[in-house]
């Protein structure tokens, strides 16, 4: 594991990743304590007030401080997205795994039931189940999940595949051990590795879906200073004060680039062969 | 490419929408919204709600309630929007017809930008091009729809001027118009899929270019360009087909989202405002068109790819 850390850190996207990735993780632990106001408390007279010493970020349209609410709002942003992966991923590994442990007939059904559910473009599978759930942060979350893990599984059973030849296994199944013990057992821990790396990615993905979700008023519900609300409650006051949209747009970018980096370089630290 | 490949692939595209007109009709049904409280208000009297109930036959069994409703999206008729009282079939499809044109729009205009980004990057593999590439591929993919969609808004309709930040003209009408207000919406469109695409063009062609008959074309003594153009650039876009005809997915996924902020009435928009409605029928309508937009282009992407590419051989 240290010795992961350490090529990860060498290389120079897993190494601007991790730095990244402290500062929001610093914002999701400390943020309340971090930001320089309470980001809730309206000032009628710093209406819009630009950037400055009194206002890094500036304030927005009730003179909210900007970077406070950022610093907070990391905390109704980042949780989401990275539980919505863990459920995906989770969810979809089982399936791919198990996929590929039955095989013949049934690995081909579940396949193209899965790349007929992924014809569902993402947004709009996310868009009818928050639909349904109703709009909502948790739901949203859900929402993410269910339309990562066909993803994820058709990823998995690629591996798996690969896993399934393997000698371990075979004597697994001489033994006479369960499909749930083999599957579950044998095969699960060892195509963890590339899943993982396509799971970091997707991270990113999930913090750009919920933003998305919220911005379209189906994630996160005002007051809340989730990013892609922030947005969408300022966009009216582009005139006025550019940067109440600007700091939520580069919070959202900053979040999915420290995630789509961090994924390349544990790619490139588990094979040191690929030198692209 | 023989026949029995093409049908496979044509059962295939039947399946998958069989599967997705499961899922879209299993999720709205599962709908909190009784559609007949929808239709005639939160104050209409027990009867009237049965009555609308029977005549949209809501008491019968699901499976039938979704053989009628598949049976009728066959024929193009998915029934009357509860919002307009108007058919949604027809609304639906002149919807897509716009959304088609902005995504048709945004490939080209991103095929047009990816592939020299990818070729040069290649081409210069470790040089300044290489890493701007690099980076304008990283930004690209770590920007959601709706930012880049207000930034660029924001830029280039609030602060420069050059373009109409919303609306839509039909390019029928008024073309200098329609280009003007497509221009926005396109170059959102297509900032994500330039990301993803250059991307894969480098790492193409840099497998290309260390192909042995680059070498041989090399060392017959071919300039350069020629080399580059004729030999290389047909070899690495193949594949490009593939990972575009992919991408169709985020662009319809994203085209709710550009549509919603740069009002144009496309697919996306009227199945956000059918969301935003509780609109049953249009939800429907909606989620059904587009998917097999997607899974029929993922097919038409396979088929250009077994015509361009002699060696495959599909049976």
């Amino acid at each position: 594991m240290t010795d992961l850390l350490r090529r990860l850190m060498r290389t120079p996207q897993g190494a601007i990743g991790l730095l990244l990735l402290a500062v929001l993780a610093a914002a999701c632990l400390f943020g309340p304590w971090l930001a320089p106001h309470d980001p809730e408390k309206m000032d009628f007279l710093g209406r819009f007030r630009p950037l400055g010493a009194q206002n890094w970020f500036g304030a927005d349209q009730f003179g909210r401080d900007v970077l406070s609410r950022l610093l907070v709002g990391a905390r109704s942003t980042l949780p989401m997205a990275l539980a919505a992966t863990l459920l995906g991923t989770v969810a979809g590994a089982v399936v791919g795994t198990a996929s590929a442990y039955l095989g013949g007939r049934w690995d081909e059904a579940i396949m193209r039931t899965i790349d007929a559910v992924m014809a569902v473009p993402g947004l709009l599978l996310a868009l009818l189940l928050v639909s349904t759930l109703g709009n909502g942060a948790g739901n949203a979350m859900i929402a993410i999940a269910v339309t990562f893990a066909p993803g994820m599984a058709r990823v998995t059973r690629a591996v798996a595949l690969t896993v399934r030849g393997q000698d371990y296994v075979k004597s697994a199944t001489v033994r006479g051990e369960s499909a749930s013990w083999i599957i579950f057992r044998e095969m699960l821990p060892n195509v963890m590795a590339p899943v993982v790396i396509e799971a970091t990615i997707r991270v990113s993905f999930a913090v750009m879906l919920f933003a998305t979700l919220s911005f379209l008023g189906l994630g996160a519900q005002p007051p809340a200073s989730e990013w892609g609300l922030m947005v969408a409650e300022a966009r009216q006051y582009v005139h006025q004060a550019p940067w109440i949209i600007i700091a939520p747009s580069l919070a959202i970018a900053m979040t999915a680039i420290a995630f789509n980096l961090l994924g390349d370089g544990l790619r490139d630290a588990m094979n040191p062969r690929d030198e692209r | 490419m023989s026949a029995s490949w093409l049908l496979r692939r044509l059962a295939l595209i039947l399946y998958t929408v069989f599967i997705v007109s499961v899922l879209v009709f299993g999720i709205t049904q599962a709908l909190p919204a009784d559609a007949a409280v929808t239709l005639l208000g939160e104050n209409a009297t027990a009867e009237a709600l049965n009555a609308i109930r029977e005549r949209l036959g809501l008491g019968d069994p699901i499976w039938w309630q979704y053989l009628r409703w598949v049976g009728h999206a066959a024929t193009g008729d998915f029934g009357l929007s509860m919002r307009t009282g108007q058919p949604v079939g027809p609304e639906m499809l002149t919807a897509l017809g716009r959304s088609l044109l902005l995504a048709v729009a945004a490939i080209l205009v991103m095929l047009v930008i990816a592939v020299p980004l990818g070729m040069v990057a290649a081409v210069r593999q470790g040089k300044l091009a290489d890493m701007a590439t690099g980076l304008i591929s990283y930004l690209g993919v770590s920007f959601p729809e709706f930012v880049t969609a207000t930034l660029l808004a924001m830029l280039l309709a609030d602060t420069l001027q050059w373009l109409p930040a919303t609306g839509y003209v039909s390019p029928l009408e008024d073309f200098g118009g329609a280009v003007r207000h497509l221009a926005l919406p396109v170059l959102t469109a297509s900032l994500i899929l330039v990301a993803h695409v250059a991307r894969m063009v480098r790492s193409e062609t840099l497998d290309v270019l260390h192909s042995d008959y680059i070498r041989a074309a090399r060392l017959k003594g071919l300039p350069e360009r020629t080399v580059l153009v004729r030999h290389a650039l047909r070899n690495a876009l193949l594949p490009v087909v593939t990972i575009v005809a992919l991408d169709v997915g985020y662009l319809l996924g994203g085209i709710i989202v550009i549509e919603e902020i740069f009002a144009i009435p496309g697919i996306g928009r009227q199945l956000m405002v059918a969301v935003t409605a509780r609109d049953l029928p249009s939800i429907q309508a909606g989620a059904l068109i587009m998917s097999a937009t997607y899974a029929v282009a993922n097919t038409l992407a396979d088929v250009a790819y077994a015509v361009l590419d002699k060696r495959i051989r599909y049976d």
